[in-house]
């Protein structure tokens, strides 16, 4: 998995709250049985004025100098709520997004952030909208400064925190694959197996009953 | 300190903690569909990893598969059936339990777990798909991941879980006439908006929930997600036990009475606490439609629509906004009497056969509007399919006007397939109004199915309850 510490970008403000998974890649743009190939159609419904013919529509952000060269997302609260398609987030990081700053997410959108290397941010309501008048004063000047180590954003003149689970953060500062470090507890997987079994026999079963 | 249902249900899966409320938890079953399973089974074979208890892996077409009668693995989705033969494939390679296409037990995945018995109180229970708890219903921790957990669970069996907060949500009083779960949830997130329950997982509780049926129950926790929340879950019962007993995969006999002594053990110690209680009187809570965009769009069927002005910031103003355009609704309108092109009933939401009996009980005798330009009902499992053909309701139905489909997703969401004509106006029973998602630009109205099929009759949203 790829790492993630600290990135200094252009941020593009998309301040809609409850921006859904089908919005971020409509289920029509999954179009193959694989993680890649996706970019093309994130945010297709807002990005083309003509779906089919990928005509974009100049008034939707990304389709905007410089933020075409945005690697981070300001968004509103619920961020990626809706289904739970990691292509969402495969077409993100296709696209070149590396963090996403939103009042809070969808669930399953975090772990998926996470486990591709992409940093979810949660900032409070107040602080994204600072950060986006900032930005779009200037957007290639104004460049957003996100910091895990320290878990800061620097923007706007300012610093702001920002929290994380020791977990979620670890596997981005390290990129860990995380089957790797949980099937190094096979041992305790085990044991676990084991005394459970008497406990909840009808958990084991091979098949219909 | 007393425990909840939801620490109970933590606890007896823990298999390490990680520290920073943490753990590795034990995952009992894993659920796969043709989506987005196949891209999991491909990547954690080209790792090199064989999957951990393939005996508790199932898998099944539901999304993307056709529901014409005489289906088989052509879709109307240009690309679609690549995804059914390579999960077909892939899940035939790794020894995995395959409700195929034209099996017996197909159905949407949700559904068909429930129905045939794989998932049971106590359980912990995963699918790369958002509706998973839906299954919370039977006293199960059960949620949606994305395709790399779903790797990750089938590699090792478990998953490494931030522990949510937990809230509480009581339904106090009885439901009123014509007044369903669906509505029930509706309201809620009508109130408390959809990211009300984010950071929680929820126990649905209280005696309106306690007199549900099960089959009702289910809609309540499926659209958990649609809170915003973790997961949902609502305490086994009597009703629970007595759905679940004789299913396929259910212990039978001394096994299930002792399976039945645990599952007892599954609620809230009295002095249990929670990070959150919400208690709603349904005596406040009548038919609930959608009029916007997201489920906490939600509109009381005598109600109108809201006006942005009134909006408690801007972005959610910028975003009520955006949904009136998107609906083509105005603030102050009435919902009730507001034209339709189409009526769905099915999904994971409301396609079980309570659902259908409930639906089939409206339009008995009746025709649907000459005005809808399509009608359609999609049982949710194969097995509802038979059920309802058994007891004469897809008679009733076909004689009224509706489409009478296999089972699947179907029009739930529009993948490429069919779907719903452009700018359309839709009264569905499933769970998400969101933009382009039953078709391009289609405007879905959430509701019931006793709401949809009402409304179907009368060519325009409709108060079931002032039909005769
Ligand atoms: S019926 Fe709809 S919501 Fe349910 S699993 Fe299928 S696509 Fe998802």
């Amino acid at each position: 998995m790829e790492k993630f510490v600290s990135l200094k970008a252009i941020a593009a403000p998309v301040l809609r709250v409850n921006i859904d998974t089908d919005v971020i890649i409509p289920s029509k743009e999954m179009k193959g049985v694989s993680k890649t190939g996706l970019s093309v159609g994130m945010f297709a419904n807002w990005r083309y004025s003509d779906v089919a013919a990928r005509v974009e529509n100049p008034e939707f952000i990304l389709n905007r100098a410089p933020y075409r060269q945005a690697q981070i997302l300001l968004s509103g609260a619920n961020f990626g709520c809706g289904s739970s398609r990691e292509h969402a987030v495969w077409a993100m990081k296709e696209w070149g997004f590396k963090a996403v700053i939103a009042p809070s997410f969808g669930a399953i959108y975090y772990g998926n952030c996470v486990r591709n290397g992409i940093l979810p941010v949660v900032l409070p309501d107040d602080a994204v909208q600072a950060i986006a008048g900032w930005v779009e004063q200037d957007p290639a000047a104004n460049q957003v400064d996100i910091d895990l180590p320290s878990q800061k954003v620097h923007a706007a003149g300012k610093s702001f925190s920002f929290s994380i689970g020791d977990s979620d953060k670890e596997m981005l500062l390290e990129g860990l694959d995380p089957i790797g470090v949980t099937l190094k507890r096979d041992p305790a997987i085990q044991a676990f197996e084991a005394k459970d079994r008497t406990a909840r026999p009808w958990v084991y079963i091979n098949g219909p009953t | 300190m007393g425990r909840s249902l939801i620490d109970k249900l933590w606890d007896a899966h823990v298999v390490a903690d990680l520290g920073d409320g943490a753990a590795l938890l034990y995952i009992d079953r894993i659920f796969l569909h043709e989506r987005t399973g196949s891209v999991s089974l491909q990547e954690l074979k080209a790792a090199g990893r064989p999957v951990r208890h393939k005996e508790h892996v199932f898998v099944t077409m539901d999304h993307i598969v056709d529901t014409f009668p005489g289906r088989g693995d052509k879709t109307l989705m240009p690309t679609g059936t690549a995804f059914i033969t390579a999960t077909r494939a892939t899940a035939l390679e790794a020894g995995l339990n395959l409700f195929d296409v034209t099996d017996d037990r197909q159905g949407i995945v949700h559904v068909v777990s429930a129905e045939q018995g794989i998932t049971l109180p106590g359980f912990t229970q995963v699918c790369p798909d958002s509706h998973t708890c839906t299954l919370g219903a039977l006293g199960a921790l059960a949620w949606g991941i994305g395709s790399s957990e779903g790797e990750h669970a089938l590699a090792t069996k478990t998953l490494a879980v931030t522990k949510p907060k937990t809230m509480r949500i009581t339904f106090n009083g009885k439901l009123g006439y014509g007044v369903t779960s669906k509505d029930m949830i509706l309201h809620l997130i009508g109130k408390y908006s959809a990211s009300g329950g984010s950071g929680y997982a929820i126990e649905f509780t209280g005696p309106a929930i306690a007199s549900l049926p099960q089959e009702n129950r289910f809609t309540i926790c499926n659209m958990a997600v649609e809170f915003g929340a973790f997961s949902g879950v609502i305490p086994p019962d009597d009703i629970t036990f007595e759905y679940v007993k004789n299913r396929p995969y259910a212990p039978k006999g001394a096994a299930f009475d002792k399976a039945v002594e645990y599952w007892r053990t599954l609620k809230d110690d009295p002095d249990a606490v929670y990070d959150r209680e919400i208690v709603i009187d349904c005596a406040d809570i009548v038919p609930t439609v959608t009029w916007g965009t997201s489920p906490g769009h939600a509109l009381k069927i005598d109600g109108t629509v809201p006006d942005p002005a009134a909006a408690a910031d801007e972005n959610t103003r910028v975003s009520m906004a955006k949904a009136l355009e998107y609906m083509d609704v105005k603030p102050g309108q009435k919902l009730e009497g507001l034209p339709i092109d189409a009526a769905f009933i099915g999904s994971c939401t409301n396609s079980r056969i309570a659902d259908l009996r409930a639906a089939a009980a409206v339009v008995k005798g009746k025709k649907v509007s000459p005005s809808l330009k399509k009608a359609v009902i999609v049982p949710g499992s194969t097995q509802v399919k038979k059920a309802a053909e058994r007891e004469g309701l897809d008679k009733i139905f076909k004689e009224a006007g509706f489409e009478w489909r296999e089972s699947g997703c179907s029009m739930c969401f529009n993948a490429g397939g069919e779907a719903m004509g452009e700018k359309w106006r839709v009264v569905s029973s499933t769970n998400r109004n969101f933009e382009n998602r039953q078709g391009p630009k289609t405007r879905t109205h959430l509701a019931s199915p006793t709401t949809v099929a009402a409304s179907a009759l009368a060519g325009a949203i409709a108060d079931v309850r002032k039909l005769g």
